[in-house]
C-alpha cells in the first residue's frame, strides 16, 4: 500500500517551502523533517508542554497540535527565525542567556516564541500577567524564576 | 574567573534552536524502531504476530523474544549486589511480561508514523495474571528458576526467587541494648514517599549506525554515562570498545533516569549491526513515563531513642523500596544511598537501618536528584519534628542539639556510602542554620505567621536540613590543547545533561591560562575524543572533572613557560601570563602569545627542546572519598480552607557548596532542584489501578510544576567549609535544591494545620488536606518554636 501525499506551501521564517506530505503530518514534524528546521522541540506531542510552540501568523500555537496542511499558505516563524542576523540575538534571545534562563535548551525555543508572539503584541504586560503566560510552557531544568526575570528584562528593552 | 557570574558559553547555540539533540539526526536510509509494549502488569505471553505487520510496504523487520534470544540481560553500573542478579531485565520480555510498558517486539520501518502503524498491527496474545502491587504485602514467588538463572547469567543453576530482592542492614553501635537500657524515651514515625521521577523535558532517544568504511558502530544521543554504555553495547554485539564510538549531542535534561543503558538502546545498537542500516528511536512522551525509570516510593518506619534535650541516642530504621518489576543498571544504589544517608547532619550514637528491595509489578525504579536522600531526609526531618513536639521543645533546637560540631570535623561515620567510606569533610551546620535565620530573617516570618493565623488564615512555616553528597570518584581526566592560532580546546570524559559544565570548565581552564572563558571550546561526552570518563552522575562533575581541568591547564601552563623561558633566554620563574600572553615579568613589550609557543611546539622544535609535541596536557584528579555539602531549607506555606489548595508562598534555601565556581549557575541548580523537590512533595505521582495500569502516563495525569506553582526561590550560598579534599574546595550543588524539599513543606504544613505529625506522606494533595481540615474531636497543637 502507497500513502498518499499531498503537496503543501509553508513560508516559514520568510522562506518559501513546497513540500508533498501526507495528509496527517503534524506541523511539528513538517518542519523538524521536512524543512530541516530542528529547532522545534517534541516534549510530549500532547498539547501540554510548549516545548513546540510556534508563531502562526503571530500567534504561538503547538506545533505538535496541527496539521501541517493547515498551516498552507500561512506565515510561520520558529525559533530560528527570531535572531535578526547570524551575529545578533532577539532581544528576547539576549535576555535569557544574560538571566540564566536556560539549562539544557530543550524547552528553550518554545519559551522564546512564546515570549515574542506575546510581547509582540502586549507590549505593556506586567509580571503577573506574563507568569501566568509563562506557565502554559513546562521547564523542568530552571525553576522558573529566572525565565520570569528574562521575560520582564526583554519586554522592558522592546519596549524601549 | 572562578567564582564569577560568567554567563554560559552553550547558550548562543541553544538559543538560536541550533542544538543537537536526540532527535536531531537524521540519516539517509534510516529505519525508525517503534517498541511494541506490553498492556498488561502480569501475563504469560501466548503468542507474537507481526505478519500483518511486514504486510505494510516500508516495514523491514519485526523482532520478538526470539530474535535477540542470544542476548543477555542488562547489567549493572552501580552497586551490583549479587542477589539482585535474578532480576535483571532482558531486552525483550522471554515469556512473561511484568510491567506495562515492557517492551515486547519491536518494529523496524522506513518513517515513524508507518513504524506506529505497523506496531500497532502487531498481535499480541497475553494471558493475564494477577499483579502484585503493593511492596509491603507478603514477598511472592517472582521469577521461576529458569528465569533466575538466566537473567543471573553467571552459569550458576539459581531456585525460583521471591519478589524481596535483597535485605541488607548497616549501622554501627549496640541499637538494642540501647533501648533495652530502659533510659529515654521512645519516638516512632511511619513515612511514605511517593512513586516519582526526572521526567526531563527531552524523552529518551537513540540513533545509531554502523560505519563499514571505519569498521565502527556509531552510537548518537547518549548521555551521562557514554563511556560505560560503550563498553556494554561493544559486549553485547561482541565487539572490541574500540569499534564503537558513543557520542553525547546536546541532552535536554537528565536527573538520574536519562542515559542509563535501557532495552531500547540494545535494540537500537544490535538492530544497527543486524539490519545494516541507520537506526533511530525516539521516545514518545507516554512511553518515558512507563519505560523510563521512576523512582522514590519508598515506605519508612523510624524508632528513635531519645533524651529529654532531645539528642537522640540510638536510631532504629527499617525501609521499603518498591523496585518496580526488575533491577536496572543502578543495582542497590538507592536503597544504598538511602540506609547511608538516613543520619543526615546528626551524630547519633547507634544506627541500624534495614533495607527491602521489593519487587512489584510496575516500571523498574532506579536513580532521580538526591536519590535516597530525598527520601530519608523527609522520614528522618519529620521524626525530628515529631521528637520536638513530644519533648515540648523548638523544632529548632532539638536539630541543633544533634548536629555534628565544627570541632569533630572531618566526621567519620563508621558506614559506607556509594562504596567509600563515609566522611563529613568539612562543615559548620550550626553555623548555617544562624546564618539563614538571619538572612531571611525566621523570626520575623514565625511573627508574621502567627499575625496572619490569629486572623484566620491558615498558614505555617516549617524546615529541614540535610546533608548532600558530591564528587564521587575514582578519577577523571582532562586534556587541555591550544592550537597555533591560540584557540584553546579542553577535551574530557565529562559528560552533560544540560547543567553548564562546559562553562564551569572553561572557567577554570581560562582562570589558569588567562584567557577570556567564551573563547574555550569544550569537547565531552565523545568516546571518541577521550579515553575514560565516568559520568555525569551523583553531582560529581564540577569536583572531579573541574580539578582534572584545572590540573590539565596548569600543565599546559608550566609547558608553555618552559617553552617560552628557552625562545626568549630567560628563566621560567621571571615569566608570567596575561592575556593569553607568555611574558617576562617588568618588560614593556614583547612576549609570546600561547599561538606562537604552540607552533613552537611543532615536533621537530619540540624534540629539540625535550618536550613532547605540541602545546597540549592531560590532567588528572583522583579521589577516594566524597565531599558532603549541607544545607537547610524553609518554606511558608498558606493552605486554602475551601479547597485544599496548598500554596508555597516563600521557598528559602541555606547551601554551603565549600566553593561556587559560578555563583550564577549553582543559583540555576538550586533553583531547577526546588521546583522538582515540590513537584515531588506537591504534584508529582505514578499511580496504578488495582490491575496494574498504570494512570500517569501523560502531563495531563503527572503533574509538573509550572511558572504558577513555583515561588520564586529565595537563596542563600555560602562557602563556609570549602572542601579539603580537592584544590577547588568545591562540593557539588546539583542535587541540594531538591533533598529537604518535601522535609520543609511537610513541616510547614504541619505547622499550618496546628498538627504535629498530620503529614506522613507526600505528595501532599489538596484532597488530603480537605480531610486534614475537617473538624476533629481533638484540640489543634500548636508547634512549639
Ligand atoms: S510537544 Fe507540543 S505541547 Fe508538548
Ligand atoms: S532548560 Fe531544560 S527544560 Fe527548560
Amino acid at each position: 500500500m502507497t500513502r498518499s501525499t499531498v503537496p503543501v506551501r509553508l513560508y516559514v521564517n520568510g522562506d518559501r517551502y513546497d513540500i508533498d506530505i501526507e495528509p496527517r503530518r503534524t506541523l511539528a514534524d513538517a518542519l523538524r523533517e521536512d524543512c530541516a528546521l530542528t529547532g522545534t522541540h517534541l516534549g510530549c506531542e500532547h498539547g501540554v508542554c510548549g516545548a513546540c510552540t510556534v508563531l502562526l501568523d503571530g500567534q504561538p500555537v503547538r506545533a505538535c497540535l496541527m496539521f501541517a496542511v493547515q498551516a498552507e499558505g500561512a506565515s510561520v516563524r520558529t525559533v530560528e527565525g527570531l535572531a535578526p542576523d547570524e551575529e545578533t540575538l532577539h532581544p528576547v534571545q539576549k535576555a535569557f542567556w544574560e538571566h540564566h534562563g536556560l539549562q539544557c535548551g530543550f524547552c528553550t525555543p518554545g519559551f522564546l516564541t512564546l515570549v515574542t508572539g506575546y510581547l509582540e503584541e502586549h507590549p505593556e504586560a506586567q509580571e503577573d500577567e506574563l507568569r501566568d503566560v509563562l506557565s502554559s510552557n513546562l521547564c523542568r531544568c530552571t525553576g522558573y524564576q529566572n525565565i520570569v526575570t528574562a521575560t520582564m528584562s526583554a519586554a522592558e528593552e522592546m519596549r524601549g | 574567573m572562578i567564582g564569577s557570574r560568567a554567563l554560559r558559553i552553550e547558550d548562543r547555540v541553544l538559543l538560536r534552536g541550533a542544538g543537537r539533540f536526540a532527535a536531531d539526526t537524521q540519516r539517509a536510509g534510516e529505519l525508525h524502531m517503534r517498541v511494541v509494549r506490553s498492556p498488561v502488569a502480569h501475563g504469560r505471553i501466548v503468542s507474537i504476530d507481526g505478519t500483518e505487520a511486514l504486510r505494510l510496504e516500508g516495514v523491514t523487520a519485526v523482532w520478538t523474544y526470539a530474535d535477540v534470544a542470544d542476548l543477555p540481560a542488562i547489567g549493572f553500573r552501580l552497586t551490583p549486589r549479587e542477589e539482585l542478579l535474578p532480576y535483571r531485565q532482558p531486552v525483550l520480555a522471554r515469556s512473561v511480561v511484568r510491567y506495562v510498558g515492557e517492551p515486547v517486539a519491536v518494529v523496524f520501518a522506513e518513517s515513524s508514523y508507518l513504524a506506529e502503524d505497523a506496531a500497532e498491527l502487531v498481535d499480541v496474545e497475553i494471558e493475564s495474571l494477577p499483579a502484585h502491587l503493593d511492596p509491603d504485602a507478603e514477598p511472592v514467588v517472582w521469577v521461576d528458576a529458569e528465569q533466575a538463572s538466566w537473567a543471573a547469567g553467571n552459569g550458576e543453576r539459581l531456585p525460583a526467587q521471591d519478589s524481596e530482592a535483597s535485605v541488607f542492614t548497616i549501622g554501627y553501635g549496640d541499637v538494642d541494648a540501647a533501648f533495652s537500657s530502659g533510659e529515654g524515651r521512645v519516638f516512632t514515625m511511619d513515612a511514605r514517599i511517593g512513586r516519582h521521577t526526572g521526567v526531563p523535558m527531552e524523552c529518551r532517544g537513540l540513533v545509531a549506525v554502523y560505519d563499514e568504511a571505519e569498521g565502527q558502530l556509531i552510537v548518537d544521543g547518549a548521555a551521562k554515562v557514554p563511556f560505560w554504555n560503550r563498553e556494554a553495547i561493544a559486549a553485547m554485539n561482541g565487539l572490541a570498545p574500540s569499534q564503537v564510538v558513543v557520542r553525547e549531542t546536546h541532552v535536554g535534561g537528565g536527573f538520574g533516569p536519562r542515559g542509563e543503558l535501557y532495552p531500547e538502546d540494545v535494540l537500537v545498537t544490535v538492530a544497527a549491526m543486524r539490519l545494516r542500516a541507520p537506526i533511530k528511536w525516539i521516545e514518545d512522551r507516554q512511553e518515558h513515563l512507563m519505560a523510563t525509570n521512576h523512582s522514590r516510593g519508598q515506605h519508612h518506619r523510624l524508632r528513635a531513642l531519645v533524651d529529654e534535650d532531645g539528642y537522640i541516642r540510638a536510631l532504629d530504621a527499617t525501609f521499603t523500596l518498591d523496585q518496580g518489576a526488575y533491577v536496572r543498571t543502578h543495582g542497590a544504589t538507592v536503597a544504598s544511598l538511602t540506609a547511608s544517608m538516613l543520619p543526615g547532619p546528626y551524630v547519633i550514637d547507634n544506627l541500624r537501618v534495614t533495607a527491602h528491595v521489593r519487587l512489584t509489578h510496575k516500571t523498574p525504579a532506579g536513580t532521580y536528584r538526591s536519590p535516597g536522600r530525598y527520601e530519608g531526609t523527609f522520614a528522618r526531618e519529620r521524626l525530628i519534628d515529631a521528637i520536638a513536639h513530644g519533648l515540648g521543645l523548638s523544632r529548632e533546637q532539638v536539630r541543633r542539639r544533634n548536629l555534628i560540631g565544627p570541632e569533630q570535623m572531618p566526621y567519620e561515620r563508621p558506614i559506607q556510602a556509594m562504596g567509600t567510606h563515609l566522611v563529613h569533610d568539612s562543615g559548620d551546620y550550626a553555623l548555617l542554620i544562624d546564618k539563614a535565620a538571619e538572612r531571611f530573617d525566621f523570626p520575623a516570618i514565625r511573627e508574621t505567621v502567627s499575625r496572619r493565623r490569629a486572623a484566620g488564615e491558615r498558614v505555617g512555616f516549617g524546615f529541614g536540613y540535610f546533608v548532600e553528597k558530591s564528587g564521587i570518584g575514582p578519577s577523571e581526566g582532562a586534556r587541555v590543547v591550544v592550537d597555533s592560532a591560540g584557540a584553546v580546546t579542553v577535551l574530557c570524559g565529562a559528560s552533560s545533561v544540560g547543567q553548564g559544565v562546559d562553562t564551569v570548565l572553561a572557567q577554570v581552564v581560562a582562570e589558569v591560562l588567562d584567557v577570556p572563558h567564551d573563547s574555550i571550546r569544550v569537547v565531552r561526552g565523545r568516546t571518541d575524543q577521550f579515553q575514560y570518563g565516568r559520568g555525569a552522575f551523583a553531582t560529581r562533575l564540577t569536583v572531579m572533572a573541574g580539578s582534572a581541568a584545572l590540573n590539565a591547564a596548569k600543565a599546559v601552563r608550566d609547558k608553555a613557560f618552559r617553552t617560552a623561558a628557552a625562545e626568549l633566554a630567560v628563566s621560567v620563574e621571571q615569566l608570567r601570563i596575561r592575556g593569553g600572553v607568555v611574558e617576562v615579568e617588568g618588560a614593556e613589550h614583547g612576549g609570546l602569545d600561547l599561538g606562537q609557543i604552540a607552533g613552537i611546539l611543532e615536533p621537530l622544535r619540540a624534540s629539540e627542546l625535550k618536550e613532547e609535541p605540541g602545546l597540549a596536557a592531560d590532567g588528572w584528579f583522583h579521589t577516594d572519598h566524597m565531599t558532603y555539602p549541607y544545607g537547610l531549607h524553609a518554606a511558608l506555606v498558606r493552605i486554602d480552607e475551601g479547597t485544599g489548595r496548598l500554596e508555597v508562598e516563600r521557598f528559602m534555601v541555606a547551601y554551603d557548596v565549600g566553593r561556587a565556581l559560578n555563583p550564577l549557575l549553582v543559583e540555576g541548580q538550586i533553583a531547577g532542584g526546588v521546583a522538582q523537590g515540590l513537584g515531588g512533595a506537591m504534584y508529582e505521582e505514578f499511580l496504578y489501578a488495582a490491575d496494574g495500569t498504570p494512570q500517569s502516563t501523560t502531563f495531563m495525569d503527572y503533574l509538573v510544576p509550572t511558572a504558577a506553582e513555583v515561588p520564586p526561590i529565595e537563596m542563600l550560598v555560602t562557602e563556609d567549609a570549602p572542601s579539603p579534599l580537592n584544590p577547588l574546595g568545591v562540593k557539588g550543588a546539583g542535587e541540594g535544591g531538591t533533598t529537604a524539599v518535601a522535609a520543609a513543606i511537610a513541616s510547614a504544613v504541619d505547622d499550618a494545620l496546628q498538627r504535629p505529625g498530620a503529614i506522613d506522606s507526600v505528595p501532599i494533595k489538596p484532597d488530603t488536606l480537605r480531610r486534614l481540615l475537617q473538624p476533629t474531636t481533638t484540640h489543634d497543637v500548636p508547634t512549639k518554636e
